[in-house]
């Protein structure tokens, strides 16, 4: 559906977009993740046709967006990070206007402005004022301009910014009940809202796209190896040694790294890393019970996306410094 | 073509859904008002003079009325066009409206046409209050009604000009008052260019006023149609669209 190639935007003094190229398939929701000023932005506008690129070429369901920047538009609903509102307008005006601004027939307006407020939950303020709303029901005003046209793309810059948590977690619901129909890109610094709401993630730094994969296994591979958490216990009143326990761990076969935690209420806590591609589960629990110790705990910790970011835009930075 | 009425029937909603429609309308009609009582006052009382001593000297609405009248709104329009084209695209840039529009499958030559239009109904709405006075003329005289429709018909031209002007100089900032301000030193640059032929007759200062935007209505308010002074009303507003056109474009490229 989304197909860039090599995309570079530069200003005078800085490259705000470096070499991007990914593609997006139909129906996908991907996550534009990236700290601020790292380009995304700046790739949205090019591929919404708010301004050219520098260098490469961006097609948007088949059409160039430098060609037939008319073709790409009609396809696209973009919701910028302020939302474009007109705030001397009243809701169900400012939908009307931008429907037909998109190309909806005068016959098929009031439908379509029916049919997005409902979806969008502004129907009940479709009389008032843009200017009177509260921050959360622009947000969504914004939404409902963006999606009036069922395009195929849906383009949306930090949608959930400014909300409090529970319009967040509403904007979220819709923005994933809008997925299917529409190929949706979505721009944001919070990594729970790619986790909460993307299937696939791309992390942009200084311009830059440091990685592009699902989210199910970005936060599996970290380097290939799995990190699990291990409670130990002493069985009745013994006190617990803990050298011998951290021994034990590390003779289990698969076994790369053993690090004590902080004991907590008597509880020996320790992580263990294993080598990649094994499974050490199963061994580290029969090591601990079969020594006589009780075994209270035992989860991987899988890497969350926080983690692999702040490492991936961190060596990103490197990079660029070199 | 709908493109074009649907933002420009956008921008006429948003000039009466804010004071500014209302305040231009009755400044208009405060301002005109008084020039109209001030000038059919003379006339009343020279008629009456000619009457008490005897002397008969033609007494013409269209010459004495209507003539200085239009060459009055035309001033009045100097005044008045900057604040009908400041906010046109300044506003949307300051709010990010812009951004809309610009990724909305219009062109930007529909916009600038769209908010243009819409800038010259505006005037033209302002012209009609003028309507007012103007019927009680034909009500107790009987003034020719064409010369004063080529009048009225050259205001339109001047003042499409001029806010055609209005509209490029909104594209180059996001501030509405700075849009206004420059776009009523420009266009009073344009008025009084042609004071240089008063002393100098190089050709520099004939350009001069030939591009002076009041000499081009001498003939309409005269109720004279010349063509060259329809084709210089033509060519101001080509060449103020054409400019905002291309600011339009370089703000994709700078964005």
């Amino acid at each position: 559906m989304i197909k860039v190639d090599g995309l570079t935007k530069r200003y005078a003094r800085m490259v705000a977009v470096d070499h991007i190229s990914f593609e997006i398939g139909k129906g996908q929701i991907v996550g534009f993740l990236g700290p601020n000023g790292a380009g995304k932005t700046t790739t949205m506008r090019i591929l919404t046709c708010y301004m050219p690129a520098t260098e490469g070429t961006a097609e948007v369901a088949g059409f160039d967006v430098l060609e037939q920047p008319l073709e790409v538009k009609k396809r696209i609903g973009y919701l910028p990070e302020n939302p474009p509102l007109y705030p001397e307008m009243e809701v169900g005006e400012y939908l009307e206007f931008v429907g037909r601004l998109k190309g909806i027939s005068s016959n098929e307006i009031a439908h379509r402005v029916n049919e997005v407020s409902e979806r969008c939950n502004v129907a009940d303020v479709s009389k008032k004022l843009i200017h009177k709303l509260s921050k959360g029901y622009k947000q969504r005003v914004g939404l409902a301009q963006a999606i009036i046209h069922n395009p195929d793309v849906l383009i949306l810059d930090e949608p959930t910014s400014g909300l409090d948590p529970k319009q967040i977690m509403e904007t979220r619901d819709l923005i994933k009940s809008l997925a299917g129909d529409h190929t949706i890109i979505l721009s944001t610094h919070i990594m729970q809202e790619v986790e909460a709401t993307c299937e696939k993630v791309m992390i942009i730094a200084k311009g830059k796209l440091v990685a592009s994969d699902t989210v199910s296994n970005l936060t599996r591979q970290r380097q290939g190896s799995e990190a699990i958490s291990v409670v130990v216990e002493a069985r009745n009143e013994d006190v617990l040694d803990n050298v011998a326990v951290l021994r034990k761990l590390e003779q289990v076969s698969g076994v790369s790294r053993v690090v004590t935690r902080e004991p907590k209420e008597g509880k020996l806590t320790f992580e263990v890393e294993s080598l990649s591609g094994r499974n050490v589960r199963g061994d580290l629990a029969r090591a601990v019970v079969e020594s006589g110790w009780n075994l209270t705990e035992l989860k991987a910790i899988s890497a969350n996306l926080e983690d692999i970011f702040l490492q991936l835009t961190n060596a990103g930075s490197e990079a660029t410094k070199q | 073509m709908s493109n074009i009425l649907i933002i420009c029937k956008k921008e006429l909603k948003s000039y009466f859904s804010s004071p500014i429609a209302y305040l231009l309308l009755a400044m208009f009609a405060v301002i005109f008002g008084f020039f109209f009582w001030n000038i059919l006052g003379y006339f009343v009382v020279m008629g009456m003079r000619q009457q008490m001593t005897g002397q008969a000297m033609p007494m013409n609405i269209n010459e004495m009325i209507i003539r200085p009248l239009l060459a009055n709104i035309s001033v009045i329009g100097l005044f008045l066009l900057p604040l009908i084209t400041m906010r046109l695209f300044a506003e949307e840039k300051r709010a990010g409206t812009i951004e809309l529009l610009m990724t909305s499958p219009v062109t930007d030559l529909e916009i600038l046409l769209g908010k243009w239009l819409s800038a010259v109904i505006m005037y033209t709405a302002l012209l009609l209050v003028s309507g007012l006075n103007f019927v009680f003329l034909f009500a107790y005289g009987q003034p020719d009604w064409r010369p004063l429709a080529v009048g009225i018909l050259g205001l339109i031209l001047q003042g499409a000009g001029i806010l055609a002007i209005g509209t490029f100089i909104s594209t180059l900032t996001r501030n509405q008052i700075i849009a206004g301000a420059a776009t009523f030193g420009v266009s009073l640059l344009l008025w009084v260019m042609e004071w240089v032929s008063g002393y100098e007759t190089a050709t520099w200062a004939k350009v001069l006023a030939y591009l002076s935007i009041v000499n081009h209505f001498e003939s309409f308010s005269k109720g004279v149609l010349d063509t060259k002074d329809v084709i210089y009303y033509l060519s101001v507003i080509f060449f103020g669209l054409f400019l905002t056109a291309r600011s339009l474009d370089s703000l994709r490229w700078r964005a």
